[in-house]
């Protein structure tokens, strides 16, 4: 139902991941995930090894952090981040590498796994493992069923339906067996016999090595997918996958499911097998003016601008980079931010790419209710936003909104749909929070 | 390098406009009005020029002197309300005629709304009916096609083909009997008939239709419920009289039913938002006007049975939600 | 003829008046049976009240104010801050209650980080609106705390009070106009807006920033941030200024105007409105310009 098809651009998707040598300094932001941020167990001053423990999440949905590299801690203060604002981080001046105790460097792949599943679960909160699609959902809640409810798939997002995005797709061609590995593992925690990679018609390559490698992974599949942006979205995900619908306001729990990205299943195949906790991870950086894209393997903290000198440096016509893909990812105001957990790419656009176009009146033709994945309807939920009328906005179910942007890519005046209707929901959302106090 | 530009998500936009559309549309007009400029010859030039630029020129003078806002006359919404317009009217219409049309539709249809994006009624069919009302003569006096010619005056008129049969059984006649006054079909597919200066020509109206179609102008939905309501309502009164009543192949080609079904109809400002709703208003465009055409006084029922649907449509976007993703399922 | 026209009208008179006469009685005793009974004194207060239901009071509207003062038999609590004094006094007058002599409030916009002084560095597009902007970053300028320049406030102010100065970027809050309903207060997602002590002669003294970042990170992105060194505090007699997570904050309730402070700040932070102009002698800056 619904979506868009903008063009794909998959400029790096034949671009070998290559290893980021480690910068001069890191930046750790202590919230690289949702929920509860983590508190610092180092100061200033403290020498860190690679791997080890820096933060400590605090209550159940939050998550660990760890030191991407070896180095002198030179304060904790508020640096910009990709969110826009100075946040508490870890300023960390590095050295070489000496890695934590523990950590298993060998290149081999380790297969066997006899941990049960809550011993996978407390592994994977050890090591700081969240959800690598972007949402960064601490991992190990998302290995363990709740009360009451019952999970029969694990589906593996391998969709990457963003334009110019290729981690996860390089991530599959160089890593497969580790990923399939890391399923096997998820599906133990799960209590699952059934896996099903998800991966977008447009990566044959990727299909084929992944289905290859699956034929000798009990219960596990490859689904090919229509290219239709947001396929990797996890409710439009999870209803081509296997058919069922999750309901408004509720988990892929509710329906038996539960979903991981590709990228995740290879943290939790390093943190299980490797006890290496999350500190990097694949980012693409790409452009049309960009002289070397490409995917890089990038130690977490890593600034964005060593990113881009690394992929030919910043272009002179540049007009705005994103963190993330082009349709749902972040514009920065600053290029000294780090690369965090949940930073899928980098992407340089020109001046000419970096502005909207003019907007005019809204001509009722009703694309933006067509593509809408959600079912909702942008020209009205933009509109009520805009007069504040908040209880209608709740009842056309303006928190089902997943702001995926293809009801503004797609419309034909221009009109700052997304921007209104995250207005609406952040006034919805607090009437909501008020209510239930 | 210049400063970095920071805005919200998607960063990426079709590059289609609202402009695009609307020339879009113009376009798939070219074959319609070649056959008319050709059957009504000058008179029909005449006519679409002038209404185009007194809509373009009312919307001009209204923006710059009564709202005082930004100008739009180049978006193309002004000269499509112009060109639909003129093809609403007679070719022999007098030119001072159009122009009173064109305030009517750009004035009272569009603007008094709010502009672009904000009137419930076709601003064209406004245009037509105000001067179907004020100028009953000169707006039924519907000149007979010849072969390109730059008469002005003294254009041979006759009636158009639906008020030759409505007419003709009216008055007792059997449709067998009246079939020998009415063109033949191959003739009034192509346009060799008379009528309105869009009306005539069923066959480029398909065409350009096909055009929209293709270049996702407009969708299917519109068309096919209006056509199709359309030949099932005409259909089923064939068959129970058909000595009464005419085919519904006759309907689809005469008339301004394909001007209707695929450019007045599907007009996105006026038409509602879902492919649900769509259809709806779709079919009952299609029944209204076949009760003007088989049970009311006009021989003509489109741009009446458009404008009733038109004031529906707030009703038909308000019931005609799309599928939830997730609707909770009631049970029981 | 005639008769046939005299019956006509006859039986039309007759008849319509029946069917008056009848929805005349009907609705007679509708009214009565429906009649709501409501204390008298609600209409005589909210004669007194301006009518604007702007919603300063803190209730939905000038009726459900005068309906509460009645209700509760008190003017405490409740003001009416377009009305002001002399309004709540006539309802006290009316009711033949106390009215307590409130000081008159004004909105006094808490920061001066204008493009002059605080420039922006980078270019932000997209719907003019601060409750999407604040949400999307810290704003072009760096500053989190700072005005973004949108203009939610001056949307929100029902009594024309506020308009954007175009090349300051900043909102205007124009004294004469301003009842300090609070509505600019709400609408502003940054807080940025406090209502003070309007002072005699309409003048005051403030902070004109909020921002909590440490002294260097603040100044690093406007000229005229309060960096939290401290030097008011010190200079002022009456124990008017506070410090605290690196601002400092001047209560209007202590506050004397000896305009003391103003001058020992280094970054020009705090603000004097509508003072005479200081005799050359100590550096001050420019008056903020009075609409």
């Amino acid at each position: 139902m619904g979506g868009v098809h903008p063009p794909e651009n998959k400029i790096t998707a034949s671009r070998h991941i290559e290893e980021l040598p480690v910068p001069g300094t890191v930046t750790i932001p202590i919230s690289q995930h949702l929920g509860v941020p983590a508190s610092p167990v180092v100061a200033k001053g403290d020498r860190v090894l690679t791997g080890q423990l820096i933060a400590r999440g605090g209550g159940f949905i939050s998550a660990h952090i760890h030191s991407s590299v070896t180095g002198k801690v030179v304060k904790i203060d508020d640096m910009m981040d990709s969110s826009g604002y100075r946040r508490k981080s870890v300023v960390i001046q590095t050295e070489a590498d000496e890695w934590a105790e523990g950590i298993d460097l060998d290149a081999g792949i380790v297969r066997g796994c006899d941990l049960d599943g809550a011993a996978i679960v407390r592994k994977v909160n050890d090591m700081g493992i969240v959800g690598l699609g972007g949402a960064t959902f601490p991992s190990h809640v998302k290995l363990m069923v709740p009360k009451g409810k019952k999970a029969d798939y694990l589906i593996v997002n391998g969709v990457e339906c963003e334009p110019y995005l290729t981690a996860d797709h390089r991530l599959m061609l160089e890593k497969g067996e580790e990923i399939l590995v890391g399923i096997s593992i998820q599906m133990k925690a799960l209590g699952v016999e059934q896996a099903i990679i998800g991966i977008e018609s447009n990566k044959p390559d990727a299909i084929e090595v992944m289905g290859r490698l699956a034929a000798s992974h009990a219960g596990v599949r490859v689904e090919a997918l229509e290219v239709k942006y947001p396929q990797g979205a996890e409710k439009q995900l999870i209803k081509a996958a296997i058919g069922r619908e999750v309901p408004s306001g509720k988990l892929p729990i509710e329906v038996g499911c539960v979903v991981h990205n590709v990228g995740t299943a290879f943290a939790v195949y390093e943190a299980v097998q490797k006890n290496m906790p999350l500190i990097r991870r694949v980012v693409t950086v790409a452009g049309k003016s960009m002289n070397k894209p490409g995917n890089f393997m990038v130690r977490i903290g890593t600034p964005v601008s060593a990113l881009i000198e690394a992929a030919g440096g910043l272009p002179e016509d540049t007009g705005k980079v994103i963190n993330g893909g082009p349709m749902m990812g972040k514009a920065l105001n600053d290029l000294g931010v780090p690369v965090t957990k949940g930073t899928s790419g980098i992407l340089v656009f020109t001046e000419m790419e970096s502005h909207r176009k003019p907007v005019v009146a809204c001509i009722r033709c009703g694309r933006c209710t067509t593509v809408c994945p959600m079912g909702l309807e942008p020209y009205l939920l933009s509109a009520l936003s805009e007069k504040n009328r908040n209880e209608e906005c709740e009842q056309e179910r303006i928190m089902d909104c997943m702001e995926c942007g293809s009801c503004m890519y797609i419309c034909p005046s221009g009109r700052p749909l997304l921007d209104l209707m995250r207005v609406g929901k952040s006034r919805v959302g607090k009437i909501i929070r008020e209510r239930t106090h | 390098m210049s400063v970095l530009t920071v805005s919200g998500s998607p960063h990426l936009q079709t590059d289609q406009s609202v402009s695009k559309i609307m020339y879009g549309v113009v376009f798939s007009l070219i074959p319609a009005m070649l056959v008319s400029f050709y059957f009504f010859g000058l008179a029909a030039i005449l006519v679409t020029i002038t209404a185009v630029v007194a809509c373009m020129a009312f919307e001009f003078l209204i923006q710059k002197y009564l709202i005082r806002g930004p100008l739009t006359i180049f978006d193309g919404s002004a000269l499509i309300t112009g060109i639909l317009l003129a093809f609403n009217v007679p070719a022999s219409l007098p030119l001072w005629m159009v122009v009173v049309g064109s305030a009517a539709a750009i004035g009272m249809g569009k603007m008094t709304f709010g502009g672009l994006g904000k009137n419930p009624f076709n601003p064209a069919l406004v245009g037509r009916v105000f001067l179907m009302i004020s100028f009953p003569v000169e707006m039924t006096s519907w000149p007979l096609p010849s072969a390109f010619s730059t008469k002005l005056t003294d254009a041979v008129t006759g009636p158009t083909a639906l008020a030759i049969w409505k007419d003709g059984v009216g008055q007792g006649n059997t449709v067998d009997q009246v079939m020998a006054d009415l063109p033949e079909y191959a003739q009034l597919l192509i346009g060799n008939m008379g009528g309105s200066i869009g009306e005539i020509s069923a066959l480029a109206l398909l065409l350009g239709g096909v055009y929209m179609l293709v270049r996702k102008i407009i969708t299917w939905h519109i068309p096919v419920a209006y056509l199709g309501s359309v030949v099932v309502f005409a259909g089923v009164f064939w068959l129970i009289d058909p000595t009464y009543y005419i085919d519904p192949l006759f309907h689809l080609i005469s008339g301004g039913l394909m001007l209707g079904a695929l450019y007045m109809a599907t007009d996105m400002v006026t038409s509602p938002m879902s492919a649900r709703g769509q259809i709806v208003f779709g079919i009952g465009c299609g029944v209204v006007t076949m009760v003007i055409r088989l049970f009311g006084a006009y021989p003509e029922g489109v741009s009446f049975a458009i404008l009733i649907m038109n004031a529906f449509v707030p009703i038909i976007n308000k019931g005609m939600k799309p599928k939830r993703f997730g609707e909770e399922v009631k049970h029981g | 003829m005639n008769e046939i026209i005299n019956e006509i009208t006859l039986i039309s008179v007759v008849s319509l008046g029946a069917v008056g006469s009848m929805a005349a009685v009907i609705l007679y005793f509708v009214a009565q049976r429906f009649k709501v009974i409501e204390d008298p004194r609600i209409d005589v207060v909210a004669e007194l009240l301006p009518g604007a239901n702007c919603g300063g009071c803190g209730l939905a509207g000038c009726r459900a104010l005068a309906e509460a003062i009645v209700k509760a038999e008190s003017l405490e609590g409740m003001s009416c801050p377009p009305g002001g004094n002399d309004v709540m006094k006539a309802i006290a007058a009316a009711l033949g209650l106390e009215a307590a002599e409130l000081e008159p409030m004004i909105a006094v916009l808490r920061c001066a980080g204008s493009r002059e002084h605080a420039p922006p560095k980078v270019h932000y597009e997209g719907v003019m609106t601060c409750a999407f902007a604040h949400s999307l970053f810290c704003g072009e300028a760096g500053c989190p705390f700072g005005c973004l320049g949108c203009g939610d406030c001056v949307l929100a102010c029902d009594f024309d009070a506020m308009h954007m100065d175009s090349k300051t970027g900043l909102p205007v809050i124009l004294d004469d106009k301003c009842v300090a309903c609070g509505a600019c207060v709400k609408a502003c997602p940054r807080s940025i807006i406090e209502m003070r002590k309007k002072g005699k002669k309409s003048r005051r003294i403030y902070v004109s920033c909020i921002n909590r970042e440490k002294g260097g990170v603040a100044r690093k992105n406007c000229e005229v941030a309060c960096i939290g060194c401290g030097k008011c505090v010190k200079e002022c007699k009456f124990d008017a200024i506070t410090l605290e997570n690196n601002l400092a904050y001047i209560d209007f309730s202590k506050c004397t105007m000896c305009r003391k402070c103003p001058p020992v700040c280094p970054t020009n932070a705090i603000a004097e409105l509508n003072f005479p102009p200081r005799k050359p002698k100590a550096e001050t800056r420019e008056q903020p310009v009075e609409a």
